[in-house]
């Protein structure tokens, strides 16, 4: 038996040299925590309201406003603190969305072969080959704005790239010989698919997940911007940054500038995150 | 198969991803709720005999797979229908908003594959060194900034601070009022115009909304020209010529580069679509009349027919691109063609 302090430190070591070796893996990993983080504590860190008007109109960054305020006299930090709820629960709920429906579709595609493939891959090749944001903007102007509706949106729009991969990687552990086997042995239809060949096309789906999360965001970003999220006051990075853009004539910088870093920040940590794992696992054909 | 029915059978291709986009936005404009009539007449107490009337008159009443064929069959002729809002054709109303999209999204283009490029061989040349490290992480963060805000912080700081380019538009108002256009393309029409000053003017106007969209896409650009470049710099013939003596500036240039140039062209024309929806953000910031502010307003007017019509010239436009890639990528590598 290892005692306990020593047993410890036989199995940190190693993982801190592991991760020292992965500088992009540990970047995206602070980042993205940092961002969850304050995210999830924002009504107790934030030192004033998001919604409720204070003191001053358009007061400079200073000592009682770090990130200054607002036309309508609010805390501009405590509406990048609490900007990125929005923002993250539809990245988070549109990817999980995509990725089951897309995964479902591909596995399913590339297993069953034949015309169902064939019209699957031609109509998930259409969409992919369309600009996500065009297409995201078009749904949600039909289905009206909200939270809900940019979730579906961004979900359809991210549905082909799950299908893509899951759809290859299918086709390539197909082939595989314990898949035969499973077959020989009498494994049929759904059963070869569930047990043998999806779980075995879960490592190169994850992998595009962190990515995903990176451009649905961006993607969300874009559609508050132009004004397709929710209603005011709900903070919200894209559309704080599209109310700042009418006072930008006239030198008020701290409105767009504070809120864009923010979106920023997130953004880079998924894909460096994204980055970081592709790296770990290594490459996935 | 020979490169005419390798090109024959990849513009077939084409038409099924024009026909099924157009079908997909088809779809969700006419099923998803939300009634246009409504908004023609503009509010709720409206009497229900004049939305009747607007119904027959727009066709809403008819099946909806009449509609869509209807609608189908005026496509394959070139005719996308009239716009609700302004009673004018979809078409030429698409095609006065074409050149400003085309010209910006080309410059971006362009602007992206200079950054990108050199970027990226520098990147390579410097391999697992620092500059490298520092640039991939550039690389990575241009693809992780949101387009409209480097967008709206280069006209703060150039535009606003500075005060040395202009914020918006694709010439001063008073010039625009009076500039007659040949094209529709303004850098082009005001050289043939012969008039240099107003050249100039439309450069400076060009200048910011043309970088934002480069820079977004440069990263890419530049890390597909860095892997790409490692990859042929590690070939025999190249080592040959190094073996031989080349300097290795010079070897870049004349022998790796150009071979590197295969897998960078495809990569920048499957992005052509990413700069589509960049370039919709781009015009919203920089007040640029292209169809993507075109688009922003149809959709803001619930101009189905405006809608429809710009979804569908936007995908003819991509698979134009993609076509042409695929095609310059089979000239090139004859490999293509047998796979």
């Amino acid at each position: 038996m290892v005692d306990a302090p020593n047993g410890s430190r036989v199995a940190v070591a190693p993982l801190a040299a592991w991760l020292g070796r992965r500088r992009v893996l540990v970047a995206g990993i602070i980042l993205v925590g940092l961002v969850l983080l304050v995210t999830l504590l924002a009504p107790w860190i934030a030192p004033y309201s998001a919604t409720a008007p204070g003191a001053d109109r358009l007061a400079a960054p200073g000592a009682a406003h770090w990130f200054g305020t607002d036309q309508l006299r609010r805390d501009v930090l405590s509406r990048v603190i609490h900007g990125g709820r929005i923002p993250l629960e539809v990245a988070f709920t549109s990817t999980v969305l995509s990725l089951m429906i897309g995964a479902a579709l591909g596995w399913l595609s590339g297993y069953a072969g034949g015309r169902l493939d064939r019209t699957l891959s031609l109509i998930m090749d259409a969409l992919y080959s369309f600009p996500a944001l065009i297409l995201a903007i078009t749904i949600v102007a039909m289905l009206g704005p909200g939270v809900f509706n940019m979730v579906a949106a961004i979900a359809i729009v991210y549905i082909p790239t799950y299908f893509r991969v899951a759809r290859g990687q299918t086709l390539k552990v197909r082939e595989e010989a314990y898949v035969e086997a499973a077959q020989a042995l009498g494994a049929r239809g759904v059963r070869v698919l569930r047990f043998h060949i999806a779980p075995n096309t879960l490592t190169a789906i994850m992998a595009i997940v962190s990515f995903n999360i990176a451009d649905a965001i961006l993607t969300e970003a874009g559609l508050a911007f132009l004004g397709f999220g929710l209603p005011p006051p709900t903070p919200d990075w894209g559309f704080d940054i599209q109310n700042g853009q009418a006072f930008l004539q006239s030198g008020y910088w701290w409105l767009i500038t504070f809120p864009g870093l923010a979106i920023v920040v997130t953004s880079l940590g998924f894909n460096l995150l994204g980055e970081g794992i592709g790296e770990a696992i290594g490459p996935q054909g | 198969m020979g490169l005419l029915r390798y090109a024959f059978t990849r513009v077939l291709l084409t038409i099924p991803m024009v026909l099924i986009l157009l079908t997909v936005v088809f779809l969700v404009l006419h099923v998803m709720p939300g009634n246009p009539v409504l908004v023609i007449l503009g509010g709720r107490n409206v009497p229900v005999a004049l939305i009747k009337e607007y119904e027959h008159r727009l066709g809403f009443d008819q099946p909806i797979y009449v509609q869509y064929l209807k609608y189908l069959w005026g496509v394959v002729h070139g005719n996308l229908g009239e716009s609700f809002s302004t009673g004018m054709s979809v078409s030429s109303q698409i095609a006065l908003h074409l050149p400003a999209t085309l010209e910006l999204s080309f410059s971006g283009l362009f602007i992206a594959a200079l950054i990108g490029v050199s970027t990226g061989v520098w990147a390579a040349l410097r391999q697992g060194g620092v500059i490298d490290q520092v640039l991939r992480f550039t690389h990575i963060g241009t693809y992780a900034i949101p387009i409209f805000w480097s967008g709206l912080m280069l006209q703060m700081v150039f535009g606003i601070f500075l005060k040395w380019l202009p914020t918006g538009l694709q010439l001063n108002p008073v010039a625009a009022a009076f500039f007659q256009p040949i094209t529709g393309f303004v850098v082009l029409d005001t050289l043939l115009h012969g008039n240099f000053a107003l050249f100039g003017q439309a450069l400076l106007h060009l200048l910011l909304p043309a970088f934002t969209l480069g820079l977004a896409l440069s990263g890419l650009v530049g890390r597909v020209t860095r892997a790409s470049l490692i990859e042929v710099l590690d070939l025999d013939y190249v080592r040959t010529a190094r073996a031989k003596g080349l300097p290795a500036r010079l070897m870049v240039l004349k022998h790796a580069l150009r071979n590197a140039m295969i897998p960078i062209i495809t990569v920048v024309g499957i992005q052509f679509a990413i700069l589509m929806g960049g370039a919709v953000l781009t015009e919203a910031v920089f007040s640029w009349p292209g169809i993507g502010s075109f688009l922003l307003q149809s959709i803001k007017a619930r101009d189905f027919n405006a809608i429809q019509g710009t979804v569908v010239v936007i995908a003819v436009l991509i698979a134009t691109v993609n076509l042409i890639v695929d095609l310059f990528y089979a000239l090139v590598d004859p490999r293509v063609r047998f796979s």
